[in-house]
């Protein structure tokens, strides 16, 4: 039973599950944003890589330096700006201290399978714990107060953060695509064949993230009316070369390769944080009890996801059948015992 | 480059290193994992402050202010590195008698003249012995110590040819190599001494009161570097264009430094200024210049009236008595004349000399364009520059093209300086009209970087070979062609020329090896640069290093300081060995001039006796056993002159080098706190006040630099400074940048979409204090309006800037990105913000002050038409303004 319920939520092996007889390892991004200098080296790259059209109309948003809004159809790679001042950064603090206090979801970490369901973000406690509260929230002001007094909380920050496709290890698009169109990598990924979609856009209001689009546009435009996303260079790591985005960061913000590596390093990058004095950084995604059964993309975040425009609490529509199946049989049931009944009594 | 790695603290102040140099910023992020402090000392809290860990708002233009506190700070703390300062720095050389400060003549050096508006730097040299009979150590006695001044050109003409960039690599020759020193730094005219009074008055009080910046933020930052120097740590500044794009922006550089060499940073690894430069080989094009004051190598360029002759030219560009490599400034000179002309030159015509053209002025990017506008220019290529939007008074550059006979773009697009005289914003306002333009336009489409083999020049000096991928599509061709067959047609229609102007051209080798489509063969070109031996048994071999060259006609080379690149015969631009394969020094990746060397000035990372500092900033030492240099990187210094080596007095030349004396191209082999030669505006930077100011200048009544060039023009007009009246009618300080997104005037990314499409619109930025002052609303529109023009921009409303207050007075600054052009073809275009800027140069170099100006902003969209012409002009009789105001050079008293 819990291989099946495994198939639509909780910690599995998706190449596996998809039947893939002798997987490559997991592949995934680490995504770094204590570290990105907002570049936007990767969304070009990734354009140019995928000859992805123009996205918009060339207008100013107003938003800070982000001129491209979110991801879409035609934008795989986006970068997040976020100006803060002095009192958010203080909140960012506050809210990662007490992450610290529950200890940070240590990530692949065995948890109950019970605690799949209803698990949130991974950026959040660790499921166990999760309606337990064991932080001292005075414990956690009196830390961000102080480390205020120390100026070591500044008066403003800008935070930039590269977004890209969570490749899920259930991944609602792809459950919901009714023409095969997308599919699962022998490296975990998930890819849209552009020949096989036929544009039905399930996939669109599937995804938990808002990533996958269909591409607007007439004739002209390549690929218009399919279903399009990030696809971690399925074309070049299948050469052994490195996602294009990943290729061009000059940073090294955008880490790709194994993503249990993955993992590891945002870990250790958020412990590094930690120590250093920044107790906001925690990991997003990558946590195999979340709602999506961990995602191929981790992020190292240094506020709430919501800020980032990330949901914290991503849910695979998936998850909830075996809920919606239990209940339509209670009801069916139900219905056959009423029916039952009603023949039952009809005969009085 | 990768050095920035090793360092401890990394100050980046007038530069956006991770938006204009994102590449190079890997190094900053390097070193901030190994721990490194960065701190970003900027108008503008950008993508750089978002990774520092602390960002320090400035005025734009107050760095001198800053940077002198710092100094103030380390002089009066004796927090500066002791033995570094004494035994490396010109700290305990004597400066003449004669010599007075800007603390005595209220803003001036001594040595003003008015008439010139320019200094004679006669009273700023070296003490001399004669002079010197009250006291001082002479560790060097005897010799004659003549004016350093002497043989070189003063005043107009001096300062017209920019002479501080002719000194490039190498410091400016003196007349000897003999001073006056004081190690026990006592001496009142020590440079020390002199120093330690020019900036007493720079306190962190007057940092607040003319920067903007907190007295706590001073301490961190004063802290910072201060605990990262020394022996077992080291601090790296970094700095681009917001330092040298000023009236005062050699003198910035100059300030950092001399509080770098107190801190004993220089020639030591993760130490170090560091100039980051803005395209791709704009290095390159200094070393082999496209600047008019410079020949290749950083020889100067003959002045009429002062090199006539060969031996006038060569006393003047390296004198045989001082010490150092620029001795044998005459075999570079004489190599790169056997380059150009062969067997044309010879002893008897003293190789060729009279064919080089001399100079009569300044000629540069800005006077040239004044001369367009006077007639006085016919015909004008340009290659790789956008003017019309990129240069400053890109009214001024648009309307000067419009008197051009002819002008030649070669461009990847039709970018506007090869469309303005159909669709420029004068066209707009009727200023010009295509039917009187007369200029024929002839636009050639080039080659880009891929389809085309040869080099880059980098930030590090150091060269890349990058291989033609593809060939160019249809009529695209390299520049490198391109002047190939220029110059072939140019010499095959003068060929029967019998007229004496037309020797240097026909007279010119120009024979380079060509390919199936006649590109020329681009190592072949580089194999000249590096030289060959002309006669004995090594002919027709490359030079290995430029001492083998010779001033007898035996050696050619086309510049000097490239000499080994191909060494052996090998392209060594083209060593590819990965890093990861090397040590970080990664001697095998490209090539680095001089001689691969990959930190100048390298042997200061010893001490005095030769052994590295400490064990963690380990670089180069002396080793003993083997009596020879050695360490991670070529040594700069003669291989075997031992650490307690002391030259005979007086011997000139790199055997005139003692052991101690690290700063082997400087004249007295130390590095210079205080410059008796080579600056023309001064021999200590002091601040003064940017062209167009709202403040006042705290420390003297000489409000800009005295020495600053100006053009008194009806087309160039000024906000009123300071206290002036109508000082009020432009009372805000704008600042022009780039962005990531964008390449300098949008050439190569204003014509792509994947570029375009992430900053699609010209937009200031401007705080919400401002916003609220002037009713602007984030992402509406608004009017910035300057003494020259008016633009309209989109308004980001941000908390990154920051509104500075200066004595109880609030002053703000707009931000003003200046990529966008007005024009047709681009996929996005947009007012220029260069439309706003004047033009005023800094005197050593002739760069634009484009960095700090005054300005009004209005909500709403600009008018259209002739009614934009009104506005302007409205503000600038509101204001006062004449074609006299801010020109005056002076203006503290007769203090004579």
């Amino acid at each position: 039973m819990g291989f099946w319920r495994n198939q639509l939520a909780g910690p599995t092996d998706p190449s596996r599950d998809a039947a893939w007889d002798d997987p490559e390892p997991r592949k995934g991004f680490f995504t770094d944003t204590s570290i990105c200098i907002g570049c936007k080296a990767c969304e070009v790259a990734c354009k140019e890589w995928n000859a992805i059209p123009q996205d918009g109309e060339l207008n100013l948003l107003g938003s800070s330096y982000d001129n491209t809004g979110s991801l879409g159809a035609s934008t795989w790679r986006h970068v997040a700006f976020i100006e803060q001042t002095s009192d958010r950064i203080e909140q960012a603090r506050e809210s990662g201290s007490r992450l610290v206090q529950l200890g940070m979801p240590s990530v692949g970490a065995p948890a109950p399978a019970s605690a799949a369901v209803g698990a949130t973000s991974g950026a959040a406690p660790a499921p166990a714990l999760a309606g337990v509260n064991l932080s001292d929230p005075d414990f956690a002001a009196a830390q961000a107060t102080a480390a205020r007094e120390l100026g070591s909380v500044p008066d403003f920050r800008w935070l930039m953060d590269s977004d890209v496709c969570k490749h899920c290890t259930h991944a609602a698009c792809l459950d919901v695509c009714p023409t095969g169109a997308l599919f699962r990598t022998e490296f975990g990924t998930v890819v849209v064949q552009d020949d096989v979609c036929n544009g039905c856009g399930y996939c669109v209001a599937a995804c938990p993230f808002g990533v996958i689009e269909r591409r607007d546009g007439d004739e002209t435009v390549k690929n218009a009316g399919i279903a399009q996303k990030c696809t971690l260079c399925y074309d070049r790591i299948g050469h052994d070369q490195t996602p294009a985005c990943a290729q061009a960061c000059p940073t090294t913000s955008i880490k790709f390769g194994d993503l249990a590596d993955m993992q590891s390093q945002a870990q250790e990058r958020v412990d590094t944080l930690h120590s250093n004095g920044f107790p906001e950084a925690r990991v997003y995604g990558g946590n195999q009890h979340d709602g999506v059964g961990g995602t191929g993309s981790v992020f190292l975040l240094l506020d709430e996801p919501e800020v980032y425009g990330l949901p914290p609490d991503p849910r695979v529509t998936t998850a909830d059948l075996p809920d919606m199946f239990r209940k339509a049989g209670f009801a069916a049931a139900a219905m056959l015992a009423m029916a039952v009944a009603a023949f039952v009594g009809g005969r009085k | 480059m990768q050095d920035l790695s090793n360092s401890d603290c990394i100050v980046i102040q007038g530069s956006n290193m991770a938006e204009c140099h994102p590449v190079a910023y890997q190094w900053v992020t390097e070193a901030k994992l190994k721990g490194a402090k960065v701190v970003h000392i900027d108008p503008r809290f950008t993508r750089t402050s978002a990774t520092a860990d602390r960002h320090v708002p400035i005025r734009a233009g107050s760095d001198v202010v800053f940077l002198g506190a710092l100094i103030n700070h380390v002089l009066s703390n004796e927090l500066f590195f002791k033995e570094y300062v004494v035994s490396y720095t010109n700290a305990a050389t004597l400066i003449s008698e004669e010599f007075q400060d800007t603390e005595e003549l209220d803003g001036l050096f001594s040595g003003y003249d008015d008439d010139r508006g320019a200094y004679d730097p006669k009273s700023w040299a070296y003490a001399s012995k004669e002079a010197e009979e009250e006291g001082g150590t002479d560790d060097q006695s005897g010799g004659e110590i003549g004016d350093p001044g002497s043989g070189h050109v003063h005043g107009e003409q001096r300062s017209e040819q920019a002479a501080g960039d002719q000194h490039g690599s190498g410091g400016p020759p003196l007349e000897h190599a003999r001073v006056l020193r004081d190690e026990t730094l006592q001496h009142p005219r020590t440079v020390f001494q002199i120093l330690k009074r020019h900036y007493a008055r720079y306190t962190p009080a007057m940092v607040a009161d003319t920067c903007g910046i907190s007295v706590d933020d001073f301490a961190y930052v004063a802290r910072a570097v201060t605990e990262n120097s020394g022996r077992e740590r080291t601090t790296a500044w970094v700095y681009a264009v917001g330092w040298t794009q000023h009236t005062l922006g050699a003198q910035f550089i100059r300030t950092s430094a001399i509080l770098q060499l107190l801190l004993g940073n220089m020639g030591r690894p993760g130490g170090g200024v560091m100039a980051l430069r803005g395209h791709a080989s704009i290095q390159g094009s200094t070393d082999i210049p496209t600047l008019y004051n410079l020949l290749p190598g950083y020889l100067a360029m003959p002045v009429a009236g002062q090199h006539d002759t060969w031996q006038d030219y060569i006393g003047a560009i390296g004198s045989k008595k001082q010490k150092g490599f620029w001795t044998h400034a005459d075999a570079y000179a004489v190599s790169l004349l056997k380059a150009w002309w062969g067997e044309k030159a010879t002893a008897a015509n003293d190789w060729a000399f009279d064919y080089l053209p001399r100079l009569t002025g300044a000629h540069g990017t800005y006077q040239t364009t004044m001369a367009m506008l006077d007639g006085e220019v016919e015909g004008y290529f340009l290659l790789g520059q956008n003017p019309a939007v990129g240069s400053a008074h890109a009214r001024m550059q648009r309307q000067g093209l419009a008197k051009l006979k002819w002008l030649v773009v070669r461009d990847l697009n039709m970018i506007e300086s090869a469309t303005f005289w159909k669709d420029s914003p004068e066209i707009e306002t009727g200023e010009l009209s295509p039917e009187d333009i007369e200029t024929e336009v002839f636009f050639l489409p080039p080659a880009s970087h891929v389809e085309k083999d040869g080099t880059f020049t980098q930030t590090q000096r150091m060269l890349q070979w990058h291989h033609k991928a593809v060939e160019p599509p249809g009529d695209c061709r390299s520049d490198l062609q391109f002047f190939f067959d220029l110059g072939k047609r140019l010499k095959a229609a003068l060929a029967e020329s019998t007229d004496e102007r037309d020797r240097p051209l026909l007279d010119l080798t120009w024979d380079y090896p060509e390919n199936e489509h006649g590109d020329p063969d681009a190592e072949a070109v580089l194999r000249e640069i590096n030289g060959f031996h002309l006669s004995g048994d090594k002919a027709g071999q490359p030079l290995s290093a430029y001492t083998e060259m010779k001033a007898d006609g035996s050696t050619s080379g086309g510049c000097w300081i490239y000499t080994g690149v191909f060494a052996d015969g090998v392209n060594r631009s083209a060593n590819r060995r990965p890093g990861q394969e090397q040590n970080l020094t990664a001697l095998d990746w490209g090539w680095a001039w001089p001689a691969n060397r990959r930190i100048l000035y390298n042997r200061a990372s010893a001490d005095p006796e030769g052994n590295p500092w400490s064990e963690r900033k380990r670089y180069v030492w002396w080793d003993q056993a083997e009596q020879k240099w050695t360490g991670e990187d070529v040594p700069d210094f003669p291989p075997n002159t031992a650490p307690s080596f002391r030259p005979e007095p007086g011997t000139g030349g790199p055997e005139g080098i003692a052991g101690d004396d690290p700063f082997i191209m400087q004249a007295d082999g130390k590095g210079w706190l205080f410059t008796p030669k080579g600056m023309v505006d001064g021999p200590l930077p002091t601040h003064y006040e940017p062209q167009e100011s709202p403040v006042a200048n705290p420390l003297y009544s000489q409000q800009s630099n005295p020495s600053r060039k100006v053009f008194p023009r009806k087309d160039n007009l000024w906000a009123p400074s300071a206290n002036q009246p109508g000082s009020d009618v432009y009372p805000y300080v704008f600042t022009t940048y780039r962005l990531t997104e964008h390449h300098t005037a949008g050439g190569m990314s204003r014509w792509l979409p994947y570029l375009a499409e992430l900053q699609p619109e010209f937009f200031c930025e401007v705080s919400p204090e401002l916003a609220a002052e002037r009713g602007l609303e984030n992402g509406g529109w608004a009017t910035v309006v300057s003494a020259r023009s008016a633009v309209e921009c989109r308004v980001l409303v941000t908390e990154r800037m920051t509104p500075l207050v200066l004595s109880g007075r609030t002053i703000h600054q707009i931000g003003l990105p200046y990529h966008w052009g007005v024009g047709r073809d681009a996929i996005v275009s947009g007012d220029a913000a260069n439309d706003l800027l004047g033009v005023a140069l800094d005197p050593n170099v002739q760069i634009q002050e484009s960095k700090a100006g005054s300005c009004d902003i209005i909500a709403g969209r600009r008018p259209r038409g002739e009614a934009l012409l009104r506005l302007v002009e409205e503000y600038q009789s509101r204001s006062g303004t004449t074609a006299l105001t801010g020109n005056e050079l002076r203006t503290t008293g007769d203090g004579s």
